[in-house]
């Protein structure tokens, strides 16, 4: 597992310029139904000798991939560059960006030292002349060149837009190979754009659902490792296992952890009957949240810990429903035609992702915490189990394709509905669970 | 590969195919033949592969449903009377689900459908206790087109003979 210590501060040997981050007149307001996006220039950064060069371009792109990735910003290719920025620290040429209609522009320099990078640079809002945000420099290994470029995509990101962003974030998923009926499963953790991809299990056990902890130091996950399904909690830096003591005999799964991290809500089966079951992980101790003859499943938490949304068959079909994090009267709140399932509950709070089946097509949409305002944000033969980026404004989920040939895939897409786009992984990826930013 | 190994796969699909579940754990011999019969071989009554290839050793289920059709209790009850013949033996009811539907739910569905085989084999006087269940929800079809001739196919609930009481 990499380790990796970023220090953080403030350049102060950086030419000190005026500061309007919060006031600057470049933003990006992300509620108000962006079309057009925002176009931008990442002149390669400035390597400070032959070691460093490979890293400053590798760096300098990755930055662009992530801000080309939101779908909110267009990158202008070097090839319309008027200026060519040799030295971090000289002048830059406003009117050379604003001729090509560069609105945001991000310089930096990149050093290394033996195995230590330390990254600089500094955003821009080229048509007022004006630095967004302070200078930054990030230090590390080369080992983590990648983990410092997204960190500097973060601060465009959010500088930009006033919202917190993702880059430096990780995504747990299912890696599948082979055919539907000798589906080989691993799970498997990569950075949130695909890269740097390890296998925490190997195919000997059908494995599901991997959910992060808060801290994104452990993974919840159901395996099939004694014969029937149970929940392991695994820690992701030393690729630690356990079981965990849900009841002798009886099938566990779909767990997701509590916002503190303290415990965990599930389904238990028992006798044919699921229903929603919570632990204390410190003391092992369950208690009962649910006791119907439906199914009970797909529980996850409100943020401030309050809730939990979860999927019900109690009224015929399966619909969505919210009660007290520790159990009592549930509230439905799918009223659409069809049949809901895997509700996810926003970072933010606001909304609730979901999975919907609706005459033989599904969709990953969202609606308000009380059922209103549904939208679909994508449609196809099955689209499944969406999980949400840290800052609530991008989500991820599995795409399965039909037939005999049919292949999962994790994609991503806006909660606007745009930029649906798939997330390449060596093979194939299904039951993504996005981590939160890492420090 | 070479043709010796060629043949030696072709065997084993062979076998494969004589056991319908491809389970591993499936026996491939029966318990105490009586003699007249090749013990274990379908035409055995009282070998595993004459309950998967003659009783029956999978119900099949509606879209959503877990109830037993009356085609389905008719194999359930073949099913009853040949383990109360068979008393050596235990069994596991796999249930699985189509794949027109979310894990999560489909985890819980099979275990519906498995559990309402069970129960039905118990109300027919097979003590519980050698038969468990345990659910794959769409993880594990049998068919891989997808149409309902398939998906029919893979809403089931499979009774494998797992182990002998005896050991």
């Amino acid at each position: 597992m990499m380790k990796l210590l970023i220090s953080l501060f403030v350049g102060l040997t950086l030419m000190s310029a005026p500061v309007h981050a919060q006031s600057g007149p470049l933003r990006l307001e992300l509620d108000q139904g962006i079309i057009e996006p925002l176009p931008f220039a990442v002149p390669s950064f400035v390597p400070d000798g032959p070691a460093a060069s490979q890293y400053a371009a590798d760096i300098s792109r990755v930055v662009a991939a992530d801000l080309t990735g939101t779908g909110l910003f267009r990158e202008i290719s070097s090839d319309a560059f008027i200026s060519r920025v040799s030295s971090f620290d000289a002048p830059v040429q406003f009117a050379d960006w604003k001729a090509i209609n560069a609105e945001a522009l991000v310089t930096g320099a990149v050093n290394v030292s033996g195995n230590r990078l330390t990254v600089r640079f500094r955003v821009w809002d080229v048509f007022s002349g004006q630095e967004l945000g302070n200078g930054l420099q990030f230090a590390g290994t080369t080992e983590g060149w990648r983990r410092m470029a997204h960190k500097v995509s973060d601060q465009v990101y959010s500088r930009i837009t006033g919202e917190g962003a993702y880059f430096d974030s990780r995504v747990a998923f299912v890696s599948e190979s082979g055919p539907k009926d000798q589906r080989r499963k691993r799970l498997a953790i990569m950075d949130y754009d695909g890269a740097n991809v390890q296998y925490l299990t190997d195919s000997a056990a059908i494995v599901l659902a991997p959910r992060f902890s808060p801290n994104g130091e452990q993974l919840l996950y159901t395996s099939y490792e004694t014969g029937q399904p149970r929940i392991y909690v695994l820690d992701v830096g030393r690729v630690k296992r356990q079981e965990l003591n849900t009841q002798e005999g009886t099938m566990s799964f779909s767990p997701r952890f509590s916002p503190d991290g303290r415990s965990i809500v599930y389904s238990l089966t028992q006798g044919g009957n699921t229903d929603l079951w919570k632990m204390d992980l410190a003391s092992g101790q369950s208690v009962r949240l649910t006791n119907t003859p439906a199914i009970e499943t797909a529980p996850s938490y409100s943020p401030d810990g309050s809730r939990i949304v979860f999927e019900s068959d109690r009224s015929g079909t399966p619909q969505l429903y919210i009660m007290p994090a520790n159990g009592g009267e549930a509230t439905r709140i799918s009223f659409g035609q069809g049949r809901y399932g895997t509700p996810v509950w926003s970072p933010r709070g606001d909304l609730i992702a979901f999975t919907k089946q609706n005459k033989g097509r599904f969709h990953i949409g969202v609606m308000r915490t009380d059922g209103s305002e549904e939208r679909l944000l994508t449609a196809s033969f099955l689209d499944e189990g969406p999980t949400w980026s840290p800052n609530g404004r991008v989500i991820m989920f599995t795409r399965e394709t039909q037939g005999a040939s049919g292949r999962s895939t994790l994609y991503s897409v806006d909660i606007s509905g745009r930029n649906l786009r798939p997330v390449r992984t060596p093979d194939g990826g299904s039951d993504p669970s996005w981590g939160p930013l890492q420090n | 590969m070479n043709l010796l190994s060629k043949a030696a796969a072709l065997g084993m699909i062979a076998l494969m195919a004589a056991c319908t579940n491809n389970d591993p754990s499936a026996f491939g011999a029966g318990q105490g033949g009586n003699g007249a019969l090749v013990p274990g071989s379908p035409s055995d009554p009282r070998s595993p592969a004459y309950f998967q290839q003659t009783v029956g050793d999978r119900v099949l289920f509606e879209v959503d449903q877990s109830t037993l059709t009356p085609a389905a209790q008719t194999v359930l009850q073949g099913q009853a009377d040949w383990l109360l013949a068979n008393t050596d033996f235990i069994a596991t009811i796999e249930g699985h689900a189509d794949e027109q539907g979310t894990r999560e739910y489909n985890l819980a569905l099979g275990a519906r459908r498995a559990n309402a085989a069970r129960e039905f084999l118990i109300s027919r006087g097979v003590a519980g206790n050698r038969l468990e269940t345990v659910s794959y929800g769409k993880e594990r079809p049998i068919e891989i087109c997808s149409i309902e001739e398939c998906y029919s196919k893979n809403r089931r609930a499979v009774t494998v003979l797992t182990g002998s009481t005896t050991g």
